[in-house]
């Protein structure tokens, strides 16, 4: 069996499930230019971060490779670059790496302009240019192997390891089955349950995959540890275990099961793209919905599977993010901003192979353009890139 | 009357969730596994919702099985229909003595 959706072609080969212009302030200063900017011209979306200056080398170079990429990203035609003039980030290699993939693209400096009001003018004048330029591009059918999906769980609750998690772990397994990229990530998760992730490893524990997996979550201890903080101690939470996780290794797998059966094919950088790999991969991000879900897009995902339980309403500005809701009575609640009702696992009325069939034609449905919940409404504020040292 | 389920996730696996409230000492739960095969437990102990159940006897030392892997290893003997939680499950990971 093998599947189409009809996408966007991308002159790099790629293909799109949105046709947007990303506009892309390249520091946290330019941000309300590029939202004026935004307000006026259809058809774009703006990355509103908090970074881009005043940070340590490693950190600006992880800020310019994310904006790049967010850029470079399947769902994005066209991208313009609201540069200041004094920032930390390297705007001029967005803007060439952006380029270089064949899309159009263009940039602006704020104190070049002359400030604020001649550079909302000027970014108008080129967003519209950008809208109009790719805004008659045709879907063409494209094989699912093209598709790189991105997975996230927020907001659980004891349903989510028992149903949205699993509906979430079928469409994995299947995607994967069929050719495309499956990608996972929230490595604070992982706590007693790496030797699981491990063993799913290509090579299997001992192998480079499996290794650089424990090294993942050991880093990211000691980054907690630095401050003081030791998160192994106290997992499971009284919260947990009064929800009835009995173990931290049962608190793990209600997370991992998301990612479903397939074996690890390797470790991503929080910076880095998906380029020609295959299969199920680990993206190494924390599990903060901003700071993934970006660097998720970055990845090139041009969708997202996102597993709930009390109800977590966010997606993100250029990637449609499918919200999977384990929880019957939040689904009741929050319908308006939940896709998918899995708590009928647990109400007995379907079994996870039967919701995940149907999660499987939503996602087919969202990558042919068919909107969701979140995307209808326009709730996509939450953007953030991961760093990792001080602001200075 | 419908009895509540119990669901198990992977079919290696010993205990069962409930997803119920009310679940007390004697009643009787509808096992069913990811396919929909179902069978009748009757449970062991007052089990809060969200809980596990054994769906399966497990004996002292055994690993206790969800999703398809270990979460603990049984503490004390285990039998079928016993609620499964910190009592009779002991963690084998993140412990800081082993």
């Amino acid at each position: 069996m093998s599947y189409t959706f009809m996408g966007y072609p991308r002159p790099d080969g790629k293909y799109g499930v949105r046709n947007l212009v990303a506009v892309i302030p390249s520091v946290v200063c330019a941000n309300d230019v590029a939202q004026a900017i935004c307000r006026q011209v259809q058809g774009t979306i703006g990355y509103f971060h908090h970074q881009g200056c005043c940070q340590l080398p490693l950190d600006l170079k992880r800020v310019t490779d994310v904006l790049s990429h967010l850029g470079q990203s399947p769902n994005v035609g066209a991208a313009l670059i609201v540069s200041l003039g004094c920032e930390g980030t390297d705007h001029q290699r967005i803007y060439e790496e952006i380029k270089a993939t064949g899309k159009p693209v263009e940039i602006i400096h704020i104190q070049e302009l002359g400030g604020t009001s001649r550079s909302i003018q000027a970014g108008i004048d080129a967003a519209q240019r950008l809208v109009q330029q790719i805004s008659g591009i045709q879907r063409v059918p494209a094989d699912i192997s093209n598709l790189v999906m991105s997975i996230k769980c927020g907001g659980s609750d004891t349903t989510s390891g028992m149903a949205s998690n699993c509906v979430i772990g079928y469409v994995a397994d299947k995607l994967v089955d069929l050719g495309a990229t499956v990608v996972f990530g929230e490595t604070t998760e992982f706590l007693g349950g790496e030797h699981i992730l491990a063993r799913r490893a290509v090579g299997g524990e001992d192998g480079p995959v499996g290794q650089k997996i424990y090294q993942i979550v050991d880093e990211m201890e000691k980054r907690a540890m630095s401050v003081g903080e030791d998160m192994r101690g106290g997992q499971p939470t009284p919260g947990n275990i009064a929800g009835g996780l009995s173990s931290i290794e049962e608190k793990s797998l209600g997370a991992i099961v998301k990612s479903g059966h397939r074996p690890i094919q390797g470790v991503l950088e929080y910076c880095d793209k998906v380029t020609d790999h295959k299969g199920l991969w680990i993206k190494d991000a924390p599990g903060r919905e901003p700071e993934i879900l970006t660097g998720m897009a970055a990845t090139g995902a041009q969708v997202m599977m996102f597993s709930t339980g009390r109800g977590a309403p966010q997606g993100f500005p250029s990637m449609p993010v499918i919200k999977i809701c384990g929880n019957p009575n939040t689904y009741e609640r929050m319908q308006w901003d939940m896709d998918l009702n899995a708590g009928r696992i647990l109400t007995g009325e379907k079994s996870i192979d039967e919701v995940g069939e149907e999660a499987f034609q939503m996602l087919l449905d969202t990558l042919n353009g068919r909107m969701t919940k979140n995307e209808a409404l326009s709730y996509f504020g939450s953007v953030d890139i991961f760093c990792l040292g001080p602001v200075i | 009357m419908e009895l509540k389920l119990a669901l198990k996730v992977d079919d290696l696996d010993n205990v069962a969730t409930i997803f119920a409230n009310g679940i007390v000492d004697g009643m009787q739960v509808e096992m069913r596994d990811k396919k929909g095969v179902s069978e009748i437990i009757t449970v062991k102990g007052d089990v809060p919702y969200g809980h596990k159940i054994a769906v399966a006897d497990i004996a002292k030392g055994q690993p206790i099985m969800k999703y398809g892997e270990s979460i603990g290893r049984a503490s004390c003997d285990i039998k079928k229909g016993d609620y499964v939680h910190v009592h009779n499950l002991e963690a084998m990971r993140g412990r800081g003595d082993l």
